[in-house]
């Protein structure tokens, strides 16, 4: 009985951190500008990042590999949300301006497809 | 599930390919490169290739990364488009891209056990390692004692293209190297909270670093992967807080050193071994117990590839980091 509990829990726990990741990729790709693409995938990332790491753990049990599940999502928690200010703050020193309302922004032709 | 897996990992491997073929931005090409090695180390991964994807993922994806920019530094961000050779270059890869396709129709199936490279010399050391090393990663027997030559090579190349590198770009001239109050001005000092993240983490890659290097017995990694991690903590470190403090940290002297020293301490192991009654590279006479002798054997030049990678990795990086200071 509680395993099943913890099995359901835990797929619900992934099912949630998927739709956020993939919701982050669509706000990347559909998002006007550069800010608003990066802010769209960071925030979703970091959310995703703790609901599958959290689904992961409860399907590893109290083993090594949780613990070692634990201190990838640390790392993941630390770096994420900085290399997105990194970016973000090499944006705005290269000139790129966080103008509201445009819908283009010259400086950012990446998405090569 | 694996299947399809894989298969989404390779599709994806040859978008990014015809990316990087058809951007003219350089930047975007170097970003997609390393997504490119990334998606490889998953590939190896997958095909339970651990060790190959751990060296993979912290070359390929990190410090090739790293080097590309600084290079990019030196040089403009933009391709000059180059249509002439077009038509001809096309040809080519298309009649070479067929031949190679043609080639895999005479390929064994993946995994298939009775395929000619699972039945020559591989069962012998699926066999003999238990009972020769006493430890459970194979890659790391078959690497370092087994086919210790090819290994001890390959370290020398790795030597070579370090000084290679040291030769095209040069050393700066010690008069030229103090340091101008513009220089002091490198690194990102006015990103706080990348300084502060990176402080928190740098102490724990090479701790992983080191982790990789003396568990290569027992689980992937080894001084390949080992040299490579230890690598990107200390770059991560001259990004974040500039090429002379980490110059400070680790001198250009010790990293000449870490490069000869591995390469001496692997091709050293090999002599002591002909010394004590052996054949060169035959660690078993290193101790009165032979297999302890082995194991003796493999951690000292693992440590030698470990050294030397590291050094000729870091050196390389700071000759195109320092030449982006003086132009």
């Amino acid at each position: 009985m509680i395993d099943l509990v913890i099995d359901v829990l835990s797929w619900i726990l992934l099912i949630l951190g998927g739709s956020c990741v993939l919701i982050g990729g669509v706000g990347g790709l559909r998002l006007p500008n550069f800010y608003t693409r990066i802010h769209a995938s960071s925030l979703t990332d970091t959310m995703g990042n703790i609901l599958i790491f959290l689904g992961l753990m409860l399907q590893a049990g109290f083993t090594l590999a949780t613990l070692k599940l634990f201190a990838v999502m640390l790392f993941l928690l630390l770096t994420g949300p900085t290399a997105t200010y990194a970016l973000a703050n090499a944006a705005l020193l290269s000139g790129i301006k966080p103008d509201t309302g445009s819908t283009n922004d010259d400086n950012t032709e990446e998405s090569p497809k | 599930m694996i299947f399809i897996f894989a298969v989404f990992l390779l599709s994806l491997l040859v978008i990014t390919a015809i990316a990087i073929v058809r951007t003219n931005n350089l930047f975007s090409a170097v970003m997609l490169t390393s997504i490119f090695s990334l998606l490889m180390a998953a590939n190896f991964f997958i095909l339970d290739a651990a060790d190959v994807a751990l060296t993979e993922a912290a070359i390929g994806a990190g410090v090739t990364t790293v080097i590309f920019l600084c290079a990019l530094a030196l040089t403009a961000d933009r391709a000059k488009p180059n249509k002439e050779r077009r038509k001809v270059a096309y040809g080519a890869v298309g009649i070479l891209a067929s031949l190679m396709i043609y080639a895999t129709f005479d390929k064994p199936p993946l995994g298939d056990p009775d395929a000619p490279v699972h039945q020559h010399v591989a069962p012998w050391y699926i066999e003999k390692t238990p009972e020769y090393m006493d430890f459970p990663n194979i890659v790391t027997a078959v690497l370092s004692s087994f086919r210790g030559y090819d290994t001890l090579g390959e370290v020398f190349v790795v030597f070579a293209a370090c000084i290679g590198v040291l030769f095209i770009l040069g050393v700066p001239v010690p008069g030229n190297a103090k340091p101008a109050p513009m220089q002091q001005k490198k690194g990102l000092h006015h990103h706080l909270i990348p300084q502060v993240v990176g402080r928190l983490i740098i102490p724990f890659i090479v701790l992983f670093g080191l982790y990789t290097q003396f568990h290569g017995e027992y689980g992937p990694g080894g001084g390949f992967q080992a040299g490579a991690i230890i690598a990107t903590g200390i770059i991560l470190y001259a990004l974040l807080e500039g090429e002379s403090k980490a110059l400070q940290a680790v001198p250009r002297r010790v990293l000449m050193g870490m490069v000869i020293g591995g390469a001496l301490l692997f091709g050293g192991v090999g002599v002591i071994c002909m010394l004590m009654g052996g054949n060169f590279l035959d660690y078993s006479v290193l101790a009165a117990d032979p297999v302890w002798g082995r194991q003796l054997g493999i951690i000292i030049i693992e440590a030698g590839v470990g050294m030397t990678v590291c050094g000729a990795l870091l050196s390389i990086f700071h000759a195109f980091a320092s030449r982006e200071r003086a132009s």
